[in-house]
């Protein structure tokens, strides 16, 4: 694509502009339709209906008059908060969710940049969420606010470690940090993709996912936002387009997530029949639809699971991913000495 | 040892389980209706907004004084024996004109102890449940069908016929105090019945004096 782009454009600087906001083009819509989805699904599984009359069918448009609104809202900040770092926390959580897509290879056509440390890079740069809600925690000065955001970095940080380990098992079998080049390895069948083709791989895909919840705040990890204890946890104080950013960013992450897991375990974009139904653009289809069996999966939890309390998530990610995940990568490493 | 991993174990397997009853619901079709466009049945003698069949009211007052929180008003005014009110549809006469008869529906408890007095069933509960209103004085429902100018003409009349029910219960009296005086009483003492246009022998006993049957 960037080859393409390059002889079309005739510009670099125009042609990584372009690169760089084509995942912005999915993401947004994204977030907004995941979030009807997620009041579509949740509504259904508690026997309602959810939003039904904006815009017609099941209320598909319900999300995009929600969003009209929260551009339309007053700019409020707090008097008592640090204005500075107020202003400034919506977007560095949106700059650490929005890095992470850079990595992500979308299609075999299509990745942001084909760096040869992609996983490592999207790990480290999903970090820089943390700051984020941090920042967003401290500066609200809101009690709740702070209560969230701490629950959220002694989270995030806890579970890095699990899902780390769990995205390096991979990384030993494939012997590449490079993303697009580890979709290439699982081509063929959806048998040669890693979560089926390794039942410790498999466990891996387990660990990874579990975490990767914890990661993005959602239920049963959700007690950083835990309506019932913290108002809504970091962005209590926030309205508004600053609220919408917030969001936008949630979701974002809760795609990225479900991409690596997809690229790592489920062939990203690589087809489930062999060589049919391949091509860039089914590349890009196969993607989505895999990423979005995800969030599915993540929305499906969130309305099952009741919260975890702070111990317990601890005990979780401490005492029982971490182990698992070492004995996976211990089983892994010399699964790759004696297999291959 | 063994509890740790029968905790796990558990776990995975309670979240599966959970997971299969969510996954069922999701299927499972929606208990809401969608108000507007469809609505539940209303069970039989529901009781919602209040209705009077101004046609049948004879003005009794007994729906009002059954009403627990006061929230019916009833002016009523004598009609004199001239005037035909009609009937009401169980076939008995009205009497008095209805000049006011309201209903405070934003007071009303929808008890519904106003409807068994009636001995007319013109007060009746109907299915009617939409009735909001942006203006709390539009809830005070006006259901006498007579005009300003009628209750003015008909209390002006009513006061015109007892001044003269009056004159001529003074007359009466007189003629008895006559007559006690005098030593051989007359047999009978001849009053005017009220005339009744267009209604049948049975006279309204609208004046306090007794009536009698004008002999010849």
């Amino acid at each position: 694509m960037k080859e393409f782009l390059i002889s079309l454009l005739q510009n670099q600087i125009l042609v990584y502009t372009v690169m760089a906001f084509v995942p912005l083009a999915f993401v947004v819509p994204f977030a907004l339709f995941a979030v009807w989805w997620e009041r579509k699904i949740s509504a259904h599984m508690q026997d309602r209906l959810g939003p039904m009359r904006t815009g017609g069918w099941h209320g598909w448009s319900q999300t995009i008059a929600d969003i009209g609104k929260l551009i339309q809202k007053e700019d409020i900040i707090p008097a008592a908060s640090d204005h500075f770092l107020f202003k400034l926390a919506p977007y560095i959580v949106f700059t650490g969710s929005y890095a992470a897509y850079a990595a992500i290879p979308f299609s075999a056509a299509y990745v942001g940049s084909s760096i040869n440390i992609g996983l490592f890079y999207v790990i480290a740069i999903s970090s820089l969420v943390v700051v984020g809600l941090l920042m967003a925690g401290w500066a609200s000065n809101n009690k709740w606010s702070l209560f969230g955001a701490l629950r959220s970095a002694a989270q995030i940080v806890s579970y890095e470690i699990p899902a780390a380990l769990a995205l390096l098992a991979v990384v030993m079998v494939a012997g590449t940090f490079d993303l697009q080049e580890i979709n290439r390895l699982q081509g063929g069948w959806f048998w040669h993709w890693y979560a089926f083709s390794n039942p410790l791989l498999f466990l891996a895909m387990v660990i990874y996912f579990v975490s990767s919840l914890a990661e993005v705040n959602r239920t049963p990890f959700d007690i950083p936002e835990a309506e019932s204890e913290l108002v809504a946890g970091y962005h209590t104080e926030y309205g508004g387009m600053r609220f919408a950013l917030l969001f936008l960013s949630e979701y974002a992450n809760m795609f990225a997530v479900s991409a690596i897991a997809s690229t790592l375990f489920f062939g990203g974009w690589n087809s489930p029949f062999g060589n049919a139904l391949t091509g860039p653009w089914w590349g890009l289809i196969w993607f989505v639809a895999k990423g979005m069996t995800f969030i599915f999966i993540q929305m499906w939890l969130r309305w099952t699971l009741p919260r975890l309390r702070v111990d317990q998530l601890m005990y979780v990610a401490w005492k029982v991913l971490i182990p698992f995940a070492f004995v996976i990568i211990f089983g892994v490493g010399i699964w790759t000495l004696v297999v291959r | 040892m063994t509890t740790y991993f029968r905790d796990i174990w558990e776990g995975i397997v309670t979240v599966l389980i959970g997971m299969k009853v969510t996954w069922r619901h999701l299927f499972t079709p929606a208990v809401t209706i969608q108000y507007p466009d469809v609505r539940l049945k209303l069970p039989e003698r529901a009781r919602n907004r209040l209705y009077v069949n101004m046609d049948d009211c004879i003005g009794c007052d007994q729906c009002s004084m059954a009403c627990p929180v006061d929230c019916i008003t009833i002016q009523t005014i004598k009609s004199t024996p001239d005037v035909d009110l009609g009937m009401t549809s169980f076939n008995t006469k009205k009497r008095l004109y209805v000049a006011q008869f309201d209903i405070d529906i934003a007071k009303c408890c929808y008890c519904g102890l106003c409807v068994p007095p009636c001995p007319t069933e013109c007060i009746v509960m109907t299915e009617v449940y939409e009735f909001s209103e942006y203006e709390r004085r539009n809830l005070l429902y006006n259901f006498a069908t007579m005009k300003p100018a009628e209750i003015t003409e008909a209390k002006d009349k009513l006061a015109v016929y007892e001044k003269e029910q009056a004159a001529k219960k003074a007359a009466a009296a007189a003629a008895k105090a006559a007559q006690a005086a005098a030593p051989a009483p007359a047999p009978n003492v001849v009053k005017d019945s009220p005339s009744n246009a267009g209604s049948s022998g049975d006279a309204p006993t609208t004046g306090n004096a007794p009536v009698t049957e004008p002999k010849a």
